[in-house]
């Protein structure tokens, strides 16, 4: 019998369930912990329950797997991509508030244990850069790049949803670790030797690796898709410098992920082997040196970081260049100061540990290395300024956010010079300085990239613009919100405050963390809002419909077709004349949306289960190995081997639309679209609103 | 905090040259120098003024940002009749501009940075004001808790640094556990310290005084209690401290060693150590049994015992001199050792 359940359930055992050790040791602290990560693994088990309550009764099952799970469709990949990334941002923010609660109450001790904190700082930061920021900008590139080079879907639909389905497994392993908990305490970088199994046997550090292993993987073969998918997919006439800037800011992250994700990849292969093999790749003794693990990491962690960052340089040279009404300026610059950055990224990396101990020569080249990527940066945000600058800047939500990003992004790129330079490094390395400077990178930068997106593509994606007011206060909340969590972290940190600290005892430490502490309550209210905003457009959606498509009086070809685009977005592949593709479409008097001359049949890909089974077999291999269950590992590769060998004898991968319902479809809807009223921008966020832009020859803009 | 009218002194006339937020961030005159920005010897002091100069010059292209944008945004926001030239995207002097000038604060940034990591590389030894040899100290992080060799004074200590002022340090530094980071902030470079590989470091102290040093890579989760004192004394009263702990400390045998590889706080192996009636030590300035910071001395250790660490030798148990009653880490031996 006990035989029995060792091998079913490996070294799974009453001990992971998350209130075990309040009932083993009942201590305040203990019972304190234990209400709080119960707390999240219920939500995890309530979450769950309810969307299956909500899919059974309003039988929405088949719709989900036909229209959605199985769907090649580039567009509701992308979707699917930013659902994951929103609910484990939510995630990531509740365990920073709790974080900056404990420092605020952690002169001497704090609320949680040391365990406990370590789950946390280090889910928090898996989470922030492989379930929220990866899977963020993958689902926006996802979505809008195929329609911004003019093209139907990526080059290779199926692998798209295998990517998503890695993902989405990733993802569920962290959120499964909070219900059969531990997850790894060794930080988002995972140095060994604390991650060795002589140091940390337990199960936390093998979910880490797992579920980061799914999401290189999975981000892998998203960059391969989007690199080849710009490189062979662009509409005719679309030459290399008439791409819009976020189409290159999306090829320059694709060529980061095919050759910075892999190294993360093999390094935690690696460690893998170390741990359940007996290999000594980065243990201590008989060989191992972990050095080689630090580096493997960086090499991977400083081309992410660029990754993470890129296509929000993208998104802001789209939404500075639009709500300026304006052509964007230096636009070769930009494209050049891109690839520089791109290029550059992979030749800093020994800057994350200056302190490791190698010549002061070597330090030095590196830090100048890094300055080196501080010129192409500063070039981009003179390059923005300038695009604003004689313009007619409308503040809407996504402009609110760019606007927040340049000011704040202009002092991370101060703070990131300072950490350059090695000789200061050895006093601020490690600390919250540090913490201080990437958050001031990611949040201004990724993140509002993402949250200005979002509201600058939904009225796309969904066919009504997202509610004003309500998206505002969200975008100041964030703003403010960020800078009274992060800008006390300089502080504490130049006082030598280290990261990942539980506890601290320095008294003049507590002003700042106190500060810390309301400023992320402050961001806590802005996702608050950012739900509000959500929900009040739904429910006003039918006011702020855009069916037009082109509610900002757009730039690119993605503002050419209908809100929400028809799933072939093109009834006929445009060609292209010149940069600025639609809004030269405008200018040109021909009309915003000229009949075509003929409809073509359009042949599509057809739908794949590829998707689904990879993500359960991913996650069931990965579950099997971090708990020893090896008979589900087998099962489960077993699975999804045949999957992969059947797939290669489907028959009927596409599916054709024919041109007569291309040429209804199309025909219906310039049918709707004329009896449209052209708004000038002083409409822009009025009913009015229908996603028809007046011709700039009529002064749209004036 | 046997010696604060230095410290407060200096501190002070610091002060009066930080402007606004800085003198803000500085903990005040009376406490512990606990950060560069106060900093108590050359290294943490060059730090100092090239944080301040490195700002200074990284200003010259970000105030521009933060100054012109809120301009342009207010004058060119749509429905103020400013200019408009919606087809204007390149001006040659422009870009020669946005190119051009952090081209040379890069290029200026370059210059001061190679300059002065070569300076304050933590390898290099640091030349003292007296002609003084360096004082070698070897550091070994344990889980969680600090040990500190005397190699030449023969004796060693837990969580507790004492080193003379105005004498150079010479730090060997590994890890007997996972990679932590080695830091006195008021004293300057931080080391990672690894195990099985040595690292060095170069400091020196201008004052006495009293900085907390810590461990800055996360180890697990007594990381945030490995924190140990710097003590930074006169040269009288390193001696004493040196002759003391030779006779009166206690002995690091295997038995402790043991204790020091386990995983532990310096303060829950202190108090350990009291309850097994072994670790009442004191040095006669008022650190008595149950100090929080967990401090030890050893008066006889292992002959080569940070070499034997690092090469993951069993230690030479035989080579500690025998020590005067032969039940060296006894209570009432320590207590009689005490000045």
């Amino acid at each position: 019998m006990n035989h029995w359940a060792e091998w079913l359930l490996g070294r799974l055992d009453w001990s992971a369930l998350p209130f075990w050790d309040a009932i083993v040791d009942p201590t305040t602290k203990n019972i304190v912990n234990a209400i709080i990560a119960s707390g999240a693994g219920a939500m995890v088990i309530l979450g769950g329950l309810i969307a299956i309550g909500v899919l059974t009764w309003t039988r929405r099952w088949r719709w989900l797997w036909s229209e959605w799970l199985t769907s090649p469709d580039h567009k509701k990949i992308g979707i699917m991509f930013i659902v994951i990334a929103l609910v484990m941002l939510a995630r990531a923010v509740i365990e920073a508030v709790f974080m900056r609660l404990q420092q605020a109450v952690g002169l001497g001790g704090g609320f949680l244990t040391a365990e406990h904190f370590g789950q946390l700082f280090t889910t928090h930061g898996t989470i922030m850069v492989f379930f929220m920021a990866m899977p963020f900008l993958t689902g926006i590139i996802n979505y809008v790049m195929p329609l911004q080079i003019g093209t139907r879907d990526l080059s290779f639909p199926v692998m798209n949803s295998v990517s998503l389905g890695l993902t989405a497994a990733g993802a569920a392993l962290v959120m499964v670790s909070l219900i059969l908990a531990p997850f790894s305490t060794g930080g988002w970088s995972g140095y060994p030797s604390f991650t060795e199994s002589a140091a940390n046997p337990g199960a936390g550090v093998d979910y880490w690796i797992w579920a980061v292993t799914l999401s290189t993987l999975s981000s892998t073969l998203t960059g391969i898709n989007f690199a080849v998918t710009i490189y062979k997919k662009r509409a005719p006439g679309m030459s290399w410098f008439r791409l819009p800037l976020f189409t290159w800011t999306a090829l320059c992250t694709a060529i980061l992920m095919i050759f910075g994700m892999p190294p993360l990849t093999v390094a935690t292969a690696l460690l893998a082997l170390d741990r359940y093999l007996d290999f000594h790749f980065f243990t201590a003794d008989l060989g191992g040196n972990m050095m080689n693990y630090v580096n493997l990491f960086w090499a991977f962690g400083h081309p992410e970081v660029y990754i993470l960052i890129l296509p929000a340089f993208g998104i802001f040279s789209e939404i500075f260049s639009t709500f300026s009404g304006k052509k964007l300026y230096g636009y070769g610059a930009l494209v050049i100061a891109t690839m520089a950055i791109a290029v550059l990224s992979f030749t800093v990396w020994l800057h994350h540990f200056f302190t490791m101990g190698q010549s002061a020569h070597i330090n030095a080249i590196f830090g100048i290395a890094t300055m080196l990527i501080g010129i192409p940066t500063g070039v981009k945000v003179y390059d923005w300024m300038l695009t604003m600058f004689r313009g007619r800047i409308r503040f809407a939500v996504p402009m609110i956010y760019a606007v927040g990003f340049i000011i704040l992004f202009a002092i991370g790129g101060l703070t990131g010079i300072i950490l350059a330079v090695p000789s200061v490094d050895y006093q601020i390395h490690n600390s919250l300085f540090l913490v201080a400077h990437f958050h001031n990178m990611l949040i201004p930068g990724l993140l509002f990239g993402m949250l200005g997106g979002t509201n600058f593509w939904f009225p796309k994606a969904f066919g009504f613009r997202l509610e004003e007011r309500w998206g505002r206060r969200a975008a100041l909340c964030w703003i403010v919100g960020f800078m009274l969590a992060f800008f006390p972290l300089y502080a504490l940190g130049v006082l030598g405050m280290p990261r990942r600290s539980a506890a601290f005892f320095e008294p003049a430490y507590l002003p700042w963390t106190l500060a810390a502490a309301v400023g992320a309550l402050i961001i806590l209210l802005a996702m608050l809002l950012l739900l509000i905003q959500l929900w009040v457009s739904i429910r006003d959606r039918d006011t702020n419909r855009v069916p037009a498509g082109d509610p900002w009086d757009g730039r690119s070809l993605e503002w050419s077709v209908s809100a929400p685009p028809p799933e072939y977005n093109f009834p006929v592949i445009p060609e292209v004349h010149s940069r600025d593709a639609y809004m030269r479409q405008k200018e040109n008097g021909r009309g915003a949306h000229p009949r075509p001359d003929e409809y073509t049949d359009i042949v599509m890909p057809a739908n794949s289960a590829m998707g689904p089974i990879m993500a359960a077999t991913g996650f069931l291999i990965a579950f099997g190995l971090t708990w020893y269950e090896w008979w589900l590992v087998a099962a489960a590769g077993i699975v999804s081997l045949i999957a992969l060998v059947a797939r290669g004898y489907v028959r009927q991968r596409t599916r054709t639309i024919p041109a007569q319902t291309v040429r209804r479809e199309h025909e219906a809807w310039l049918e709707r679209v004329s009896r449209i009223r052209p708004v000038s921008r002083r409409e822009e966020q009025t009913p009015a609103n229908q996603g028809l832009a007046m011709s700039p020859l009529e002064g749209a803009i004036q | 905090m046997s010696h604060p009218p230095v410290t407060a002194q200096t501190a002070c006339r610091y002060r009066a040259f930080l402007a606004g937020l800085l003198s803000i961030l500085l903990t005040g005159c009376s406490q512990t120098p606990i950060s560069f920005l106060d900093p108590q010897g050359p290294v943490a002091t060059a730090q100092r003024h090239q944080f301040g100069l490195i700002i200074a010059l990284t200003s010259i292209v970000v105030l521009p940002v933060l100054i012109l944008t809120p301009w342009i945004v207010i004058r060119y926001r749509y429905g103020a009749q400013s200019a408009y030239r919606p087809r204007w995207g390149f001006s040659k002097l422009a870009d020669i501009a946005i190119w051009g000038i952090p081209f040379l604060v890069v290029v200026v940034l370059a210059t001061v940075a190679w300059r002065s990591t070569l300076a304050l590389d933590p390898y290099r030894p640091i030349q003292g004001d007296q002609k003084t040899e360096p004082l070698r100290v070897q550091v070994v992080g344990f889980d969680w808790k600090w040990l500190f060799i005397y190699p030449d004074q023969g004796i060693a200590t837990v969580n507790e640094l004492v080193v003379p002022a105005h004498r150079p340090l010479a730090l060997e530094l590994t890890s007997a556990s996972v990679m932590q980071g080695f830091f006195i902030p008021a004293l300057g470079s931080q080391i990672d310290v690894m195990n099985r590989m040595v690292t060095q470091l170069h400091l020196e102290a201008d004052h006495t005084g009293e900085f907390p040093g810590k461990n800055m890579q996360y180890n697990g989760k007594g990381f945030s209690h490995q924190r140990f004192v710097t003590r930074v004394v006169d040269e009288q009263t390193f001696h004493n401290f040196v002759a003391h702990t030779g006779e009166g400390g206690m002995t690091l045998d295997a038995r402790m060693f043991d204790r020091l590889m386990a995983q532990n706080t310096g303060k829950t192996l202190a108090q350990s150590l009291a309850r097994a009636d072994v670790g009442s030590n004191n040095d006669g300035d008022g650190k008595g049994r149950g100090d929080d910071a967990g401090r030890l001395r050893f008066g006889h250790l292992p002959d080569d015992l940070f070499n034997d660490i690092v090469g993951h030798v069993s230690p030479d148990w035989a080579s500690i001199p025998v020590a005067s009653t032969g039940k060296a880490n006894d209570a009432s031996s320590s207590q009689e050792a005490r000045p």
